[in-house]
């Protein structure tokens, strides 16, 4: 292998103690090793090896060709775009991107079309990387590495079901087309974790843009390696390889079925056989599907038709340089610009609000205000809201001028359609209540509530909410609440 | 290397190719191959440890094309040339199992 | 039928018509091609179609192409648009492609016309044409013999002289040998100077297509016209190569030349050897200085051959199967029909490779087989650049001998024999022709390989050129 070029390392640590037992899960005294496999397809133009389209959905074999069809005599070309993509990926998920060959994974299958798959084996693109999860954790990547996907088949009678089948239909849309596998290690140890690095995965490719990432749509497709072991113990028993998983609940679900079902069988004296098995959802069980036991020969060996990719230095430099900022780094940013705990920053930069939230506090809006905005009123993102519009609310609700209520309503009215917050506050009628005013109307419900006032000035807090309610009911609401709680206290102080 | 194969690997060969031979094949291939590992056997005596393997001949790296749509085959055209065909897609007999 | 330049020349200043000169191709193979069988499929139409065009061009003042009007045949493992396509397997029976080549293209825009497909051994897996499911082909010398292989039909089809060009494929010696044995000119090209794209693979990385022709100059003309970049194939050199018509007639003189040891002893006939060095002592008096040079890894080739070639035809000849295309044999379940139909589509030869192959990588046995064969290319490549520090060319026989009686040999292994000279220059990717020159004991041809550095076509046609002048010279 050819010199490796410098990568640093990018966002956090590679921490991979994920050791934690979810309480009634396994019984006392078991633990169970995750290791998943996630493929994604990359949102390319065309193939990995052709000029054919990457397309979902079309009618069947229409996007075809010698190469994607495996005719006798086609021959692969790489896609530049789907290497590049690759290797911002792996760049993403913090691996070393390395000097690789295509090499020839053979078995056959009616939907892979040269019945071998052309992927990577000893020397990936991308390798040593690590997802940190947004509980601080980090979940350890083995590989990233190219492949492309097969055709699809349709079974034909007994419901659908392989094994009863009378019939196979093949459609080679999707052969070809350009994939990342993505090998974890097994290094996860509840289904929890194994969803939120699913969950993270999906980010990461949101956010470089590479795939689409739609779980029941294909374009992302995880299959678990499950097996269990007593607690305190590190070996790895037999695995087995659960596909057909096709949302982050069917993962969870999946897993722990899993795990139950291998601790039943270890505890009853029985080994889980190696196999791939089939999730069932419906079902909520696993099923058997191809049996593993007379280890496959894939006879792997170098693609003799392609040459090998040797990125230099500069290539991952540029690649590092178009990286856009990944949500662990927004995380921590917004963590740190806002005074609070990484945990607590997931929703915002999930729903990536966290530019937003940073930006109103440089401008001077207050972090736990703006903060709780996006978490309770922003949940379909930020709309036509602006930054600034965002920062100006924060500061007049701080202010005093508008209450929260208010707020919540000013900035519906932002993401819908824009426009100055404190033009939309006063057209709403908004207007701050003069303070004066409010403490006349307050010694006015005071003559009118004797017993009330009577017992807040005992020290009964509760009846509080009643002159409250009276002021608003006045002001049709337009009373900041926090300011009727002060002007009660002032009046009570003042005898 | 042995330079031998036995009646057995042929077999096991044979069935990973996806070939069936009957007995007599069997013997036949068996003693073919054997022959012909024999020979592969005079590459025992070269002490190759220094020497890189060779997979490519001309030593090119990062052949890559753009990613530009290039009009697929004409879909009737394709599906004229194969065994069977149903609703547009190939059909085959039904699978045993899943891909591994 | 004159050679190809002439032809062409005559075409395209309105001396002859294209239309007129297929026809005469089609009549000299309907004449005497029962007896040879060097065509399985005769392209009658398209032929007639694309003659017309290059009439069309003269006609319009217009250049039909360095090939106007000259009618060439196919080995039948080149994609062909419509036309049958076999690689002589019962798999492929009835199979027409649904694309070209890319040789077929540049053929074409050249204005060549080709006239069929031409028989092979079935995959190209052979050295006499004689593991054809459709039957053998014979040698236009000597229609008891064998013309050599894999492309027998299409050295045939030229020494019959029923086209003065056709296109072979070379993974072990498949255009050199057949040549030697038909007494014209093949050539194996540089690995990568021709696109393989339409070339059904043997062993991705051994195969080259190359032309045949009754003289040196017409396999430049040809070569020229096929070669050069094509971004359909990975694996094709994109720097620009050099011509190699204009330079054909430049002569050896001040050329150092090396008789390889080591492919001039044991096994190789004793008349082989004699013509051969009697083509050094004719490059000696054209001016070159010819000295005898060991190359020793080259007796390794024959054994890493049959691993790498093999071990690369077991992965891809995997994708005849009976779902897309080509024949298929029904069974219960798509495992027993894929089962099914490669047991009776594919002949012994071929299933014969493909068992060694996937033995050669399989887990356990891939670093022992395949691995080690790979290191040994590394040692023929490296120990051929050693000697191309001291020779500008090397020298040896083509085959063993001359060409042999039908079924003379049916044990696999005499027939490998047959590759020993010709397998070196596919393990290291270098370019190497066959030139005929005289004849053995038995009054049948002789070839000498001459074999040159990665991308020196040019310089190996001039010494060509040179020994197929003293060929002239001699009879
Ligand atoms: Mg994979
Ligand atoms: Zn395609």
């Amino acid at each position: 292998m050819s010199e490796l070029p410098e990568q640093g390392q990018r966002v956090g640590t590679l921490e991979t103690d994920n050791s934690k037992t979810v309480e009634g899960v396994l019984p006392e005294g078991w633990e169970m090793v995750i290791g998943l496999e996630v493929h994604v397809e990359l949102a390319t133009t065309t193939k990995l090896f052709c000029g054919c389209a990457n397309n979902f959905g079309d009618e069947p074999n229409t996007n075809i060709c010698p190469t994607c069809l495996g005719l006798p005599g086609s021959l692969p070309v790489p896609n530049k775009q789907a290497i590049e993509f690759a290797m911002t990926l792996g760049r993403a998920l913090n691996c070393t991107v390395l000097p690789s060959i295509f090499a020839r994974k053979n078995y056959f299958y009616p939907d892979m079309p040269k019945d071998f798959q052309t992927t990577q084996f000893e020397e990936p693109t991308n390798a040593e990387g690590f997802v940190q999860l947004p509980n601080g954790r980090s979940v350890g990547i083995e590989r990233a590495h190219i492949e492309e996907d097969t055709g699809k088949s349709t079974h034909l009678g007994g419901g659908g079901r392989i094994h009863d089948a009378t019939a196979t239909l093949v459609d080679y849309n999707r052969a070809g087309v350009p994939l990342v596998e993505i090998v974890s290690h097994p290094v996860m140890h509840d289904a929890e974790t194994a969803r939120a690095y699913v969950a993270e995965l999906r980010d990461i490719l949101l956010a470089t843009g590479v795939s689409d990432a739609r779980m029941e749509e294909g374009s992302m497709r995880v299959d678990a390696n499950v097996s269990v072991r007593p607690i305190g113990n590190d070996e790895l028993r037999t695995r087995c390889e659960v596909k057909n998983i096709n949302s982050l609940r069917s993962l969870g679900r999946a897993i722990n079925y899993e795990a139950r079902r291998h601790v039943d069988l270890w505890t009853n004296g029985e080994e889980p056989k190696q196999e791939t098995r089939h999730w069932d959802e419906d079902g909520g069980r696993s099923t058997s599907g191809r049996s593993k036991e007379d280890a496959d020969d894939y006879r792997y060996f170098a693609c003799p038709d392609l040459p090998p990719l040797t990125p230099t230095a500069e290539d991952i430099a540029a690649i590092d340089a178009a990286l856009p900022a990944l949500p662990a780094a927004r995380r921590s940013a917004l963590a740190a610009a806002a005074g609070v705990e990484i945990a607590d920053t997931t929703l915002t930069v999930e729903r990536g609000l966290d530019m937003l939230v940073i930006g109103a506090i440089q401008a001077g809006a207050d972090a736990t205000v703006a903060m709780k905005h996006a978490d309770q009123n922003l949940s379909d993102g930020q709309g036509q809201l602006t930054l600034e519009s965002f920062a100006a609310l924060v500061v007049m609700e701080v202010d005093g001028l508008l209450s929260s209520t208010q707020v919540k309503t000013v900035l519906g009215e932002l993401v819908a359609n824009g426009g100055a917050p404190g033009d939309i506050a006063s057209s709403m009628g908004f207007e701050a209540m003069d303070t004066t005013e409010l403490a006349s109307l307050l010694d006015g419900i005071i003559a009118t509530s004797p017993d009330e006032w009577a017992r807040f000035l005992e020290g009964d807090r509760k009846v509080q909410g009643h002159f409250v309610g009276q002021i608003m009911k006045a002001t049709q609401g337009k009373a900041d609440g926090k300011v009727v709680n002060q002007l009660m206290t002032q009046r009570a102080n003042q005898g | 290397m042995s330079g031998e194969i036995s009646r057995d690997e042929v077999a096991h060969v044979a069935s990973l190719a996806r070939l069936r031979l009957d007995d007599n094949e069997l013997d036949t291939f068996t003693e073919q191959l054997c022959v012909v590992l024999e020979t592969a056997a005079n590459l025992n005596s070269l002490d190759l440890s220094d020497v890189p393997p060779m997979a490519q001949p001309y030593p090119l790296t990062n052949v890559m094309r753009p990613d530009v749509l290039v009009p697929s085959l004409d879909r009737d055209e394709v599906l004229a040339q194969a065994p069977d065909v149903e609703d547009s897609r190939f059909r085959v007999p039904p699978s045993l199992g899943e891909a591994p | 039928m004159s050679g190809a330049q002439e032809l062409a020349a005559s075409i395209r200043s309105g001396v002859q018509s294209a239309v007129a000169v297929a026809d005469a191709s089609f009549g000299a193979i309907n004449e005497r091609d029962d007896e040879i069988h060097a065509f399985l499929h005769l392209t009658k139409q398209r032929a007639q179609i694309q003659a017309q065009a290059v009439d069309d061009a003269v006609a319009n003042g217009n250049d039909p192409g360095p090939l106007a009007g000259v009618p060439i045949a196919i080995k039948d493992n080149m994609c062909t648009r419509g036309e049958p396509t076999t690689c002589s397997s019962k798999i492929l029976e009835g199979w027409r492609p649904p694309y070209d080549a890319t040789v077929i293209g540049r053929l074409e825009a050249a204005g060549a016309v080709i006239v069929g497909k031409t028989n092979l051994d079935e995959f190209a897996m052979g050295s006499s044409t004689e593991n054809s499911a459709f039957g053998p082909t014979r040698n236009p010398h000597d229609t008891t013999r064998v013309p050599g292989g894999s492309s027998g039909g299409s050295a045939a089809a030229v020494a019959a002289d029923f086209v003065p060009l056709s296109l072979g494929s070379d993974t072990g010696g498949s255009i050199r040998q057949p040549a030697a044995l038909c007494g014209v000119v093949g050539v194996k090209p540089t690995y990568g100077a021709v696109s393989r794209y339409g070339l059904i693979a043997f062993a991705s990385s051994l195969d080259q297509i190359g032309p045949f022709a009754q003289n040196v100059t017409d396999a430049a003309l040809c070569f020229d016209v096929i070669s050069g970049h094509d971004p359909m194939d990975a694996t094709s050199i994109p720097n620009p190569l050099t011509p190699t018509l204009p330079t054909v007639n430049d002569g050896v003189a001040g050329m150092r030349i090396g008789l390889v040891d080591e492919l001039m002893g044991e096994g190789i006939d004793d008349d082989v050897i004699a013509r051969t060095n009697q083509a050094a002592e004719a490059l000696t008096a054209a001016g070159a200085t010819v000295e005898r040079v060991s190359i020793p890894a080259t007796i390794y080739g024959l054994a890493a051959y049959y691993l790498i070639a093999p071990a690369e035809a077991s992965s891809n000849l995997a994708r005849f199967d009976g779902v897309r295309y080509g024949q298929r044999v029904e069974g219960q379940n798509v495992a027993a029909m894929n089962v099914a139909t490669r047991s009776a589509g594919f002949g012994d030869e071929v299933k014969r490779r493909i068992m060694l192959g996937t033995y050669a990588l399989s887990s356990g046995y891939y670093d022992a087989y395949y691995g080690k064969a790979q290191r040994v290319r590394t040692l023929i490549a490296n120990e051929f650049a050693t000697a191309y520090e001291s020779f500008d060319l090397l020298l040896s026989p083509t085959s063993p001998s001359t060409a042999f009686e039908i079924g003379a040999k049916s044990d696999p292994m005499a027939l490998y024999m047959c590759d020993v000279c010709t397998i070196p220059s596919n393990l290291a990717g270098h370019p190497a022709m066959s030139v005929p020159f005289g004849v053995g004991d038995d009054g049948l041809p002789v070839g000498v390989q001459i074999l040159a550095p990665m991308l020196e076509e040019a310089r190996m046609f001039k010494a060509a050129k040179a020994l197929e002048d003293a060929a002239k010279g001699m009879s």
